[in-house]
């Protein structure tokens, strides 16, 4: 398999099967290895993404705006292998976990706040990040990435997880799909997309560049 | 701070309570490249130093704003109706268990929480005398006295959480609906029709999906204006508590203040609504009210 891991994400073996790994304080309960931990991509729709072999652009060391980061799970991760990252989450509960996972981490930054409103984070996160990872479970996913995509560097990358049963529950997934890459397009330019069935029910992958 | 500032002008950087709360409270309008603009202004002497005082401050304000949060009292209701019911649910199902075991070693064994009861209280006049048996029992009671006294908490709580609503349903019905919504603002931020089918998800989504008739009504079945209403003008019923459910959790957490005439309009309302039953002619009133 022809496929570019970012530095710091390697394939290695956990109990006799290939896994994806990041080097760093084990989170959520994960197999170690040494100092690697395994990335589960049942958990994490990024780390689906990479073991789908999805061209997400990553290298290692960016900067990371992540939209969604809920408990930490994967975002953890991304703070093993990235730069400075920024987690923005919007719900109480979940963050306590994050505060947790940012313990270890000193270049992740933890931010209680709503996706929806960037005038609330606009004055903590730099500009011109490097990606940015969203995985927000409400209404408008596409508008949200709209919105945050002035934080985005004009060559970076957009790692979109669209969750079709946030939108509306009662249509088809892949109508939905549509509907989000369609208003998308307004501001990004999609280079691949690809359903993450194997790991994520009704979930769609989603590399895009600003354009 | 103006609107073009990053979180760290206008801040001691010996402070760490002044830098949560610029990240707390501080807005922009557009990011900027705030890493150098620190250096630039001197806040910090390299970026990794910059980037150390973020992850402290970032770290504190959210940490601040986490415990802010979950302390509020509407959470705090939340987790205790939760809490009663599981207690009470674990209650009755070991409750379950032990009547069917005491049921083999004594065939005059009762059911239910109470029969617990009656075993630790020794009121059994028989020769039960498998401490295993009584020993459950003796769980039993517990759990089930611990649900009540979660349900005096929310009967004492509720009323200064939400006096309204509690005025208006019972105070363990407000909690409840405070706690399938996930707070009083977000309950309060409900339409009264999604209030109406609160605790009724599954019936709702078989609906949505085409395959079932719409919920009348929610978890607010329990409140005696809508159990109490003949079957046939149910729907009725649950719409018109359901609208002012909603008026009140609104009433609540915008202002807090107590409005005795929600309940009064709403007696009004259910007794007209009762009376079709009553007098069989009535059609013109049904239906087409709120919502």
């Amino acid at each position: 398999m022809s496929e570019k891991l970012p530095a710091g994400v390697q394939r290695r073996e956990f109990d006799g099967s290939e896994r994806l790994a990041t080097r760093g304080v084990p989170v959520y309960g994960e197999p170690t290895d040494g100092e690697w931990r395994a990335w589960n991509p049942n958990r994490s729709k990024l780390g689906a993404m990479l073991e789908m072999g999805m061209e997400t652009g990553l290298a290692g060391g960016e900067t990371v705006l992540y939209l969604g980061a809920a408990s930490g799970t994967t975002v953890s991760h991304v703070a093993d292998f990235a730069g400075p990252t920024y987690a923005v989450e919007f719900a109480a509960r979940p963050v306590r976990d994050l505060l947790e996972a940012a313990e270890s981490r000193n270049r992740l930054f933890p931010l209680l706040k709503d996706a929806r409103k960037l005038e609330t984070y606009a004055h903590v996160v730099e500009s011109d990040v490097d990606v940015i990872v969203q995985d927000v479970a409400t209404r408008g996913q596409a508008r949200v990435a709209l919105e945050n995509r002035r934080f985005l560097a004009e060559d970076g990358r957009l790692l979109l997880a669209v969750k079709a049963r946030s939108e509306d529950v009662t249509r088809e997934p892949s109508a939905v799909f549509e509907d989000v890459r369609e208003e998308l397009s307004e501001g990004y330019e999609i280079l691949e997309a690809r359903g993450l069935e194997a790991y994520h029910a009704d979930h769609l992958g989603i590399v895009a560049r600003p354009r | 701070m103006t609107d073009t500032d990053g979180w760290f002008a206008a801040v001691d950087r010996d402070d760490p309570d002044a830098m949560a709360a610029a990240i707390r409270e501080g807005r922009a309008d557009e990011p900027h490249d705030w890493p150098a603009l620190a250096l630039e202004a001197a806040f910090a002497s390299d970026e990794d130093e910059y980037y150390d005082a973020l992850r402290d401050a970032t770290t504190a304000a959210t940490r601040a704003a986490v415990t802010e949060r979950e302390r509020a009292d509407d959470r705090q209701l939340v987790h205790a109706v939760r809490a009663m019911d599981d207690c009470d649910r674990t209650a009755n199902e070991l409750a379950e268990r032990l009547a069917e075991w005491a049921g083999t070693v004594d065939p005059e064994a009762g059911t239910g929480v109470e029969y617990a009861r009656k075993l630790t209280r020794g009121e059994t006049d028989d020769d039960l005398e498998e401490p295993a048996i009584r020993s459950l029992a003796e769980r039993v009671a517990d759990l089930a006295g611990e649900a009540d006294d979660l349900r005096e908490f929310v009967e004492r709580q509720t009323p200064a959480v939400a006096p309204n609503l509690s005025a208006l349903a019972d105070p363990v019905l407000a909690a409840r609906l405070i706690s399938l919504a996930g707070g009083l603002e977000t309950l309060a931020k409900k339409p009264s029709g999604t209030i109406q089918v609160l605790g009724a998800e599954d019936a709702l989504f078989a609906h949505l999906r085409g395959h079932a008739p719409s919920p009348k009504h929610g978890i607010i079945y329990t409140h005696d204006a809508v159990r109490g209403t003949h079957p046939e003008n149910r729907g009725s019923a649950a719409r018109a508590v359901a609208g002012k459910l909603a008026i009140a959790a609104r009433v609540d957490h915008y202002s807090g203040e107590s409005k005795p005439e929600l309940e009064a309009e709403l007696a009004e309302r259910i007794e007209t609504i009762q009376a079709r039953t009553t007098d069989e002619d009535d059609e013109t009133d049904g239906g087409a009210d709120d919502e």
